[in-house]
């Protein structure tokens, strides 16, 4: 049996699995230290079905905290970008295109520097150490604490973004995390970049987070892999999450409408997730989630990712409810929810205790909430179905009916039926699902090789490259029945003899659990 | 009629743009933040052709090289200006408003770069009526306005000028060399002519339709109706009038080299029901030249074959096209005055190493294109 967790900014779900069958469901408030709410939800799945560590073969754990935290614009590092490029790029720098209130966040830094290729390989400048160091400098006496580093056409080369790191970590000391772009993205410089800021800025989290799930998990007798969902739906291990925290940026997307998939057994439908912060809403084509096709923006911010395409809204169980406008969100109490909210004798009126109000869910103490103004109860609530409406309308790319379904805890805001779209589907376990989409997990196996391209050679390359993570998937566990290539990308070197190219492949499949 | 562009306008104009660009162009993104940084709050006037002074001395400004190198190596910013004042003070005469010379792709940003730190109008017209690979493919060259003398600067106060006298193929060929001595990008100011000279050899109003289409998709999206229905509509009333849609299918391979500072390539996309047993492909340089469906030519250059969404009509440029996406693949038709004998002999399927004939997409037998 293995344990899917799904960690969210209000609540932690998890589930004990056999296969694809649910042996017990739980939630629990999510607690500051992370660590304490997988503890207790470990503790409830036990008191459920009783299980030893030593059964447990593997822990598949969600988290939407990096993603929350970069929304939310909390407990982001102080963060430079440093693009080598000069004199290009001068006139769209680090940052740009970024908010002005995400860029305070991450108190960002940005500087230009010497360096970067051509695309033919030739260095656009040399590297210059000492502009390098002087940054640095500025670096440390601006405080920060993590750096990102972009270099033109570092996809084709990217040994100068290496050395400047040298260079970089050499002047600000080994505490100082770095991201480079050449191992986060793809060729499309400001995407490839903003990425990799993202990654820096969520690095000191990262490594927070892994140590919480760790400990959390290891106190109870399991000594099974840990494994964090990616965006993709593969799973990545803790080491890695610590270096590429951003990897995992939409897997609760992608948790959420897998788990939407196998416990409402519907292929083609809008999933609304509503957990304690926002509401993400996506669409399940034939099983699959509709991916983005060009650019994805992430908390406004244009990268190049492949992820679902998710449109999330400030609405949650946690969410705070302002009586002057009937409006709630962005803001949220967060995990504080069973402190917080007027339900559990706290004293901020949040979107939870509004359903408790209206009888829609039996949480905390009703009672506290029955002094609460009807016609404000029944305003708040519509605004919210109203809301929501609107943007399962705005990602539906038709006007032909789609069903809705509702997973995730914060669902009980929405009522039976939504405007336009009529009776909203439920499934058995809709609060867990995004546990459940973690669980079923999915493995990949990733090539990214240099390749000498012969001239008439190239199908046959290609069909070995992708031969080869199909095998590499099923060597890490996929059933081989269930291996498709799911990204694939080609990009000439042109400075390197014998037609040189790189190319990746990604294979991914289901985790064969054997029985 | 003359009008005022704010950078309200940018987004919608910036995907007209890529729909006109038939996959190539470059992604005029980037070619927008250019222009956002320079404008701020102000707007620029936009001049009809038809409404131009005959003397009005007009000097068009544009990017050159390969779209894959633009989204990575983006500019210092004082290029297109450099490239304009170049040919200025070689001239011994300065400019009364620049224009577009491709209105796809980031070219239809480039002149609104150079008007908004200028102050200088830009006249609603140019001369290659989508994007083309190659400077000599103008129909100000067709029609008797030669691109020489040309300026050319780099990122680094580089400045080039280029006069070939009426021989545009080989300013063309001379200005390739030095982009990619300078790394793939460079910027020019080419084609200076008059009003008059304007009005006889330019293709009018399609910044104008670019933004109108731009707008037109998103239009449609918030409304919840068709937008492809949208695109057919906005062209039924310009010099574009007939849309057809060629395939639908997945992206199943792309393959691409930069070669000679350009992008060339084939992408094939596979149907949605593998039972159907349908292939398509298109092979392009920069932009899409060709769509084979079964083998035969469905459309082919200079008309335009844009690739888009499979759903939202979002146009997708050839460096943006990615295993596994879903499409759709449009055929647009292209005005008369590009398809003269004159016309293809400049930038029809044998300027680009096609065998085929050039047969309009609205021609093309019926019983070859799906429902």
């Amino acid at each position: 049996m293995h344990i899917g967790i799904d960690v969210g900014g209000t609540n932690t779900d998890a589930v004990l699995m056999d296969g694809t069958a649910v042996l017990a469901g739980v939630k629990q408030s999510t607690t500051p230290d992370v660590t304490s709410g997988i503890v207790s939800a470990i503790e409830e799945l036990r008191r459920g079905h009783p299980f030893e560590g030593a059964q447990v073969t593997a822990v598949m754990i969600g988290t939407t905290h990096f993603i929350n935290a970069l929304v939310q614009a909390r407990r982001l590092a102080p963060t430079a970008a440093l693009r080598l490029g000069l004199p290009a790029t001068r006139a769209l720098p680090p940052l740009i295109d970024w908010p002005q209130p995400l860029r305070e966040a991450i108190r960002a830094r940005s500087y230009l520097a010497h360096g970067g290729y051509e695309f033919d390989g030739r260095p656009i400048s040399p590297l210059d150490p000492e502009e390098l160091k002087r940054h640095a400098v500025d670096m440390a006496a601006n405080g920060v604490r993590s750096v990102a580093i972009s270099s033109v056409f570092s996809p084709v080369n990217h040994d100068l973004e290496v050395e400047a790191a040298a260079i970089v970590a050499g002047e600000l000391g080994p505490d100082v995390a770095i991201s480079l772009s050449h191992e986060i993205g793809r060729i499309g410089l400001l995407e490839r970049e903003n990425a990799t800021i993202i990654n820096a800025a969520l690095r000191e989290l990262a490594s927070e987070i892994v140590d919480g799930l760790t400990s959390a998990v290891r106190s109870h007798g399991i000594d099974a892999p840990i494994f964090l969902s990616q965006n993709d739906g593969t799973l990545m291990d803790e080491d890695y999450v610590r270096l590429y925290p951003v990897a995992t940026f939409a897997s609760g997307p992608t948790n959420s409408m897998r788990g939407a998939a196998v416990t409402s057994g519907l292929e083609t439908c809008a999933v609304v997730d509503v957990g304690g912060t926002t509401a993400d809403i996506g669409l399940l084509v034939n099983g699959f989630p509709r991916e983005t096709t060009t650019e994805v923006t992430v908390a406004g911010i244009r990268t190049n990712f492949r992820m679902p395409d998710v449109l999330s809204i400030g609405i949650g169980g946690g969410s705070l409810v302002d009586t002057a406008t009937n409006e709630v969100g962005p803001e949220s109490v967060g995990y504080r929810l069973t402190s917080d909210a007027l339900v559990f004798g706290g004293s901020t009126l949040t979107a939870t205790d509004i359903a408790v109000a209206a009888g829609r869910a039996d949480i905390g103490d009703a009672d506290l909430v029955r002094h609460l103004d009807r016609a404000m109860v029944g305003a708040v609530l519509d605004r919210i179905a109203e809301r929501i409406s609107e943007a399962v309308d705005r990602m539906r790319t038709s006007a032909a009916p789609i069903p809705v379904v509702a997973v995730g805890g914060g669902s009980i805001l929405l009522p039976d039926e939504l405007p336009i779209f009529g009776a909203v589907h439920r499934p058995e376990n809709y609060a867990v699902a995004n546990a459940i989409g973690a669980s079923i997990a999915q493995v990949g196996g990733e090539i990214d090789k240099i390749y000498a391209v012969e001239p008439g050679r190239r199908d046959a390359i290609l069909d070995e490259v992708r031969q080869e993570a199909v095998d590499k998937a099923i060597a890490a566990g996929a059933k081989p029945r269930s291996v498709s290539i799911v990204d694939f990308d080609e990009v000439p070197i042109p400075y390197l003899p014998g037609n040189a190219t790189r190319i990746r492949a990604k294979a991914v499949g289901d985790l064969d659990m054997g029985q | 009629m003359s009008w005022t562009l704010t950078a309200a306008d940018l987004p919608d104009l910036a995907r007209g743009a890529t729909l006109l660009g038939t996959g190539g162009g470059g992604d005029p993104y980037i070619g927008r933040m250019l222009v956002e940084r320079v404008l701020g709050d102000r707007g620029i006037t936009i001049l009809d052709p038809d409404e131009i002074a005959d003397d009005l001395f007009v000097i068009p400004t544009a990017q050159m090289g390969a779209p894959t190198v633009m989204i990575e190596k983006i500019p210092a910013g004082t290029e297109p200006t450099l490239a304009l004042r170049t040919l200025e003070e070689h001239l011994g005469r300065t400019a009364d408003a620049t224009m577009p010379i491709e209105c796809g792709g980031i070219n239809s940003m480039i002149p609104l770069v150079v008007a908004a730190e200028t102050g200088l109008p830009v006249v609603d017209a140019d001369g290659m009526g989508r994007a083309f690979p190659e400077l000599s493919m103008e129909t100000f060259a067709v029609y008797g306005v030669h691109g020489s003398p040309l300026a050319l600067a780099g990122e680094r106060g580089e400045r080039v000028i280029i006069d070939t006298g009426d021989d545009d193929r080989q300013m063309e060929w001379l200005a390739r060399g030095i982009t990619i001595r300078l790394g793939g990008v460079g910027h020019i100011a080419e084609y200076a002519m008059t009003g008059a000279d304007v009005r006889r050899t330019a293709i009018p109003r399609t910044l104008s339709m670019a933004l109108e289409l731009g707008r037109a998709i998103r239009l449609a999206r918030e409304r919840k109706t068709s937008p492809f229905d949208a695109i057919a509509e906005t062209l039924s009333t310009t010099l574009y009038s007939h849309l057809r849609e060629l395939f639908v299918g997945k992206v199943s391979d792309v393959e691409r080299r930069t070669t000679e500072g350009f992008a060339k390539g084939r992408a094939v996309i596979s149907p949605l029901d593998p039972a159907s047993g349908d292939t398509f492909e298109l092979q392009f340089q920069n932009e899409n030249l060709i769509a084979l469906r079964n083998g035969a030519c469905v459309a082919i250059v200079p008309d335009l074959i844009c690739v888009v969404d499979e759903e939202t009509a979002e146009p997708i440029t050839t460096e943006g096209l990615r295993y596994g996406q879903r499409v759709r693949v449009l055929g647009i038709s292209t005005p008369d005055m590009m398809r003269t004998p004159e016309a293809l002999a400049a930038f029809g399927p044998g300027a680009f190493g096609l065998s085929e004939e050039f047969v309009p997409v609205e021609h093309v037998d019926r019983a070859d294109v799906p429902a």
